[in-house]
C-alpha cells in the first residue's frame, strides 16, 4: 500500500555481519508521525533493521550493508559525512537504560551540550521541557542534581526518553523500551510515546503482541531478516494475508 | 588459611616494629627532622621522605598523562591488531629488571638533564638529581598504569557508550564525558600502583637520584629517597648505635606506604571489576 | 562541529605522541644498552670468572654472577613454587569463594606489591638475628618470600580462566574434587602456569634489591648453599660504579646477558605455552 510522504524509505537493504546475513533485501516506507511497530520473533533481525536507521549498527564490529535508507531523501548509508547529525534527527531508546555516569539535569543536558548549546538559561529550559514531556518532571524537579543511577529503572527509562528528546529529533526509534520494566512503569512508557506520536515518527521494536496491538498505527512483520508483511494496523491485525504472519500473529512461531 | 597470610603481614609488621626502638626519639621527632647524622644521633627522616616523594611525584607528573593517552588509544582508537603487538610490548617493559633502566638512566638520562634540560633553565647540575630519577621511574611505571587504565577503561559497558553515540556524540566526546568520567575510579587506582611502584624503587633510582641527604631546592638538586638510604647503608647498620632500627624503619614507612596504596588501589579495582 | 573534529584530532595526536613515547623508551633501554656494551662483550665475559683485579680492569668475566643468578633463582623459584601451587589451588577449589577468599586474594595482592628491598631488610634483621652471614641460602629464602604472592597469584589467574563447564563434566563422570584438579584442570592450565613461573623465573634473576642485602657478593662460584653468592643484575650494577671505563662498558655488556637471558626467557615462555595447547579446551 502506498504511503505518501514516509520519512524513512528503505531501498533492497540487506545486512551482514561478518558471513551472517542479518537482513535480506529490505524494501519499505515508514510513514511520518505516529507508531510504526517492527514486530517478529527474537533473532529476525529487528534490531538491526532498527539501528541502521540512524547507522549505529557501524558500531558492531564487522557489518556490511548493500542498498540504501532514505531518511528525509538523503541516503544515509552513502551519502553522509557527518553521522553526528544524522542522529540528532534520528533518536534511539534502547532496551535497558543505561543512564549516562552523571547528575539527571546532566543526563538530559548531555545532548545539547555536545551539539554545542552552552547557555545555561537554555539549557534549564531544555531539561525541564523534556522532563516534562517524559512524564518524569514531577518526581524529579527537586532532585535534578543527583546521580542519574539512583532512581528507578522505570525512571530511568523516562530519563532516556527525556535526553532522547532534548536533541530535538523527528525520528524516535525505540527498541523494546519496555521489556526491561515492570508493569507499571512499561505503562508509564507506553503512555509517554503515545502521547507523543502526534509529533514525531515513531519506530517501535516489540516482541509483545499485544502491545503492537495497542499502540502501533502501521506495522511490519520481520521473520528470518525478511520483511514478510507490512500494513496498517488495523487491516495487519484482522486481515494478514501471508500464512507465516497469521503463523505468527496466532502464535504458532515465536 | 587466610589467618596465615594475615600473619605473614603482621609478622613482617611486627619485626620491622620491634626493631626500631626508638624510645629515645618521638616520632613526629624523627618524621620531621631532617637532620640525618647518625654519628651524633640525630636521625631526622624528613629530607628522605621529602626526597622520595619528590622524585616520585616528578614521575607521576610526567607518567600519568602520558600513560592515561596510551591506555585510551588502545582500549578505544586501537585496532585489535595493535593492541595485539603493542601490549605484549608494553608487558616487556615490565619485565626488565631495574639495574638496566639505571644503566639507561646514568647513559642516557643524566648526561640528557645536565646538557640540555637544565641549561634552559639556566641551572648547573651534575644531572644526577630528583629530576633525572624522576624520568627514569617514570618510564618504569608505564607498564602498570596503563595495563591498568585499558582494563578499567575496556570494562565500561558497551550500553552506556552507544547511548552516548545515539545521541549524536563523536567518539573522542564520548571517551571524554562518558568513558573517563565513569571510569574514574578505576584510573585512580592504576595511578595509586603506579604511585607504590616508583615509591619503592631501589637499584634504577640509586644510580641517578644523587644520594644527598638535603631536602632538594629544586627538581635539579640531588635527593636521597628511602630505598636508596636502606640499600646504601645495610653494611654500616651495626656500626652505630640506632642505625639499624632508623633502616628497618624506613623499610616500615616503605611497607605503610605501599601496601597502604595498594590495599585502597585493588579494593577500587576488585569493586570495579568485580573480583 | 569543526571544533569538535578539531579537538578529537588533537587528543588523538597526543595519544599518539604518548604511545610513542612509550615504545620509543623501550627501545632506547635496549639500544643504549647494546651499544654501550657490545664492544666489551667477549666469550670471556661469558665463560670465566673475575680474575684479581678484574674490577680494575683486569681479565675474567662474569661467570660467576651468571651462575649465580641461575643457582638463586632456580632455587627461588622452585621454593616459591612448592608454596604458591597448593595455596592457588586451594583459593581456586577448596577457599568457597566468599568474602574469605577475596580478602586472601587481596592480601596477596598487597604482599606482591611490596618492594623488595622492604624484603631485603626483613630478611637481613633475621638474619642478623640468626647470627647468619649473607649466603645463597638467603637469598633463596628471601626471594621466594618476594616471588611467592606474585606467583601465586598468577596461577590463581590461570586456574580462574579455566571453563567452568569443565567442572560440571568431571563431577557428572564420578570425579573427586581432588581427581578433577589433578587430572583436569592442571592439564588444562599447564600452559598459564609454566608461563607464570618461568615469568616469576625472571623476575627472581632480574632482582637486585633482595639479593643485595641477603646473599652477599664474591668472584666465585658457590659451592655450598652457604656460601655468598654473586647476581648478575649487581654485577651490573657494581661494575657501573666504578670510575674505570673499561669496567663500566663491562657493565653494559653484563647488561646485555642479562637482557639476553630475560627476553630468552620470555620467548621460551610464549612457545612454550603454544605447544601445550594442544590440549587446552577455550
Amino acid at each position: 500500500m502506498e504511503i505518501d510522504n514516509p520519512q524513512i524509505v528503505v531501498d533492497r537493504l540487506n545486512v551482514y555481519y561478518g558471513n551472517h546475513q542479518a537482513l535480506k533485501d529490505i524494501t519499505v516506507s515508514i510513514p511520518s508521525k505516529g507508531i510504526t511497530s517492527i514486530i517478529g520473533p527474537s533473532g529476525c533481525g529487528k534490531t538491526t533493521l532498527l539501528k541502521s536507521f540512524n547507522k549505529l549498527i557501524e558500531l558492531y564490529g564487522n557489518v556490511r550493508t548493500t542498498g540504501s535508507v532514505y531518511v528525509d531523501g538523503v541516503d544515509i548509508l552513502r551519502e553522509i559525512d557527518d553521522v553526528t547529525e544524522l542522529r540528532k534527527k534520528v533518536g534511539l531508546i534502547t532496551q535497558t537504560p543505561n543512564p549516562l555516569p552523571m547528575s539527571i539535569y546532566d543526563n538530559v543536558a548531555y545532548g545539547p551540550r555536545i551539539h554545542g548549546t552552552k547557555d545555561r538559561g537554555e539549557l534549564d529550559e531544555i531539561v525541564e521541557r523534556c522532563l516534562k514531556a517524559a512524564g518524569l518532571w514531577g518526581e524529579v524537579e527537586d532532585r535534578l542534581r543527583n546521580p542519574a543511577a539512583d532512581i528507578s529503572v522505570g525512571q530511568q527509562q523516562r530519563l532516556s526518553l527525556a535526553r532522547t528528546l532534548a536533541v530535538e529529533p523527528e525520528v524516535l526509534l525505540c527498541d523494546e523500551p519496555t521489556s526491561a520494566l515492570d508493569p507499571i512503569s512499561a505503562k508509564h512508557v507506553e503512555e509517554q510515546l503515545f502521547k507523543l506520536k502526534r509529533n514525531y515518527t515513531i519506530v517501535f521494536v516489540t516482541h509483545i503482541l499485544r502491545q503492537a496491538r495497542r499502540i502501533s498505527d502501521y506495522v511490519l512483520f520481520l521473520y528470518m531478516g525478511e520483511l514478510v508483511e507490512h500494513d496498517r494496523a488495523k487491516t495487519f491485525f484482522e486481515d494478514p494475508k501471508d500464512p507465516r504472519t497469521k503463523a505468527y500473529l496466532d502464535g504458532e512461531i515465536s | 588459611m587466610a589467618a596465615s597470610l594475615v600473619v605473614i603481614v603482621i609478622t613482617a609488621l611486627l619485626l620491622r616494629r620491634s626493631i626500631p626502638l626508638l624510645g629515645e626519639h618521638s616520632l613526629t621527632e624523627l618524621l620531621l627532622s631532617s637532620k640525618w647524622f647518625p654519628m651524633r644521633g640525630d636521625f631526622g627522616f624528613l629530607s628522605f621522605i621529602v626526597g622520595t616523594l619528590v622524585v616520585t611525584g616528578i614521575s607521576m607528573a610526567l607518567a600519568v598523562p602520558i600513560c592515561i593517552l596510551s591506555a585510551i588509544y588502545l582500549s578505544e582508537y586501537a585496532s585489535s591488531r595493535v593492541r595485539e603487538i603493542v601490549k605484549p610490548l608494553v608487558d616487556l617493559l615490565a619485565g626488565i629488571p631495574s639495574v638496566l633502566y639505571g644503566l639507561w638512566g646514568v647513559s642516557v638520562v643524566v648526561p640528557l638533564v645536565r646538557n640540555h634540560v637544565a641549561p634552559l633553565f639556566g641551572v648547573r647540575t651534575s644531572g644526577y638529581n630528583a629530576l633525572s630519577g624522576g624520568i627514569v621511574l617514570a618510564i618504569m611505571v608505564f607498564p602498570i598504569i596503563i595495563s591498568v587504565t585499558e582494563e578499567v577503561l575496556r570494562a565500561v559497558p558497551f550500553g552506556m557508550r552507544e547511548s552516548s553515540y545515539a545521541l549524536g556524540a563523536t567518539k573522542w566526546q564520548t571517551v571524554k564525558h562518558v568513558v573517563l568520567r565513569s571510569s574514574s575510579t578505576g584510573v585512580l587506582a592504576a595511578v595509586m600502583l603506579g604511585f607504590s611502584r616508583a615509591f619503592g624503587e631501589t637499584m634504577a633510582v640509586i644510580m641517578v637520584v644523587g644520594n644527598v641527604a638535603k631536602i632538594p631546592g629544586s627538581v635539579f638538586d640531588p635527593v636521597y629517597p628511602l630505598p636508596a638510604l636502606i640499600a646504601n647503608n645495610y653494611g654500616e647498620m651495626m656500626s652505630l648505635p640506632l642505625y639499624d632500627s632508623a633502616l628497618m624503619l624506613s623499610a616500615l614507612l616503605l611497607l605503610l606506604v605501599v601496601g597502604g596504596f595498594t590495599i585502597i588501589a585493588r579494593v577500587i579495582q576488585q569493586r570495579i571489576l568485580g573480583w | 562541529m569543526n571544533r569538535r573534529i578539531a579537538e578529537e584530532k588533537f587528543f588523538l595526536g597526543l595519544m599518539l605522541l604518548s604511545m610513542l613515547i612509550v615504545l620509543g623508551s623501550l627501545l632506547s633501554v635496549f639500544v643504549t644498552v647494546f651499544l654501550r656494551g657490545v664492544s666489551a662483550l667477549s666469550l670471556s665475559m661469558v665463560t670465566q670468572t673475575p680474575k684479581g683485579g678484574y674490577y680494575l680492569g683486569k681479565e675474567g668475566g662474569v661467570l660467576n654472577a651468571i651462575v649465580g643468578s641461575l643457582y638463586l633463582a632456580s632455587g627461588a623459584t622452585a621454593l616459591s613454587f612448592v608454596f604458591s601451587l597448593p595455596i592457588a589451588l586451594y583459593l581456586y577449589e577448596y577457599a568457597g569463594g566468599g568474602r574469605g577468599t577475596s580478602y586472601i586474594r587481596r592480601s596477596l595482592d598487597v604482599l606482591a606489591g611490596i618492594p623488595s628491598i622492604v624484603f631485603g631488610a626483613f630478611a637481613f634483621t633475621l638474619m642478623i638475628y640468626f647470627g647468619a652471614r649473607a649466603s645463597l641460602l638467603w637469598g633463596i629464602v628471601t626471594v621466594s618470600l618476594f616471588l611467592m604472592p606474585m606467583m601465586t597469584r598468577a596461577i590463581d589467574e590461570v586456574l580462574l580462566a579455566t571453563p567452568v563447564h569443565l567442572r560440571e563434566t568431571s563431577f557428572a563422570l564420578g570425579s573427586t574434587r581432588f581427581e578433577y584438579i589433578s587430572r583436569v584442570v592442571i592439564r588444562q592450565a599447564l600452559p598459564g602456569i609454566l608461563s607464570a613461573v618461568l615469568i616469576s623465573f625472571g623476575r627472581a634473576f632480574g632482582d637486585a634489591a633482595a639479593v643485595l642485602l641477603t646473599a652477599g657478593y664474591t668472584d666465585n662460584i658457590p659451592s655450598a648453599l652457604s656460601d655468598p653468592v654473586a647476581t648478575l643484575p649487581l654485577a651490573v650494577f657494581f661494575q657501573v660504579a666504578t670510575p674505570i671505563p673499561e669496567v663500566q662498558q663491562r657493565a653494559y655488556a653484563s647488561g646485555i646477558i642479562l637482557l639476553f637471558i630475560i627476553l630468552t626467557l620470555s620467548i621460551i615462555s610464549r612457545l612454550a605455552s603454544k605447544r601445550l595447547m594442544s590440549y587446552v579446551v577455550r
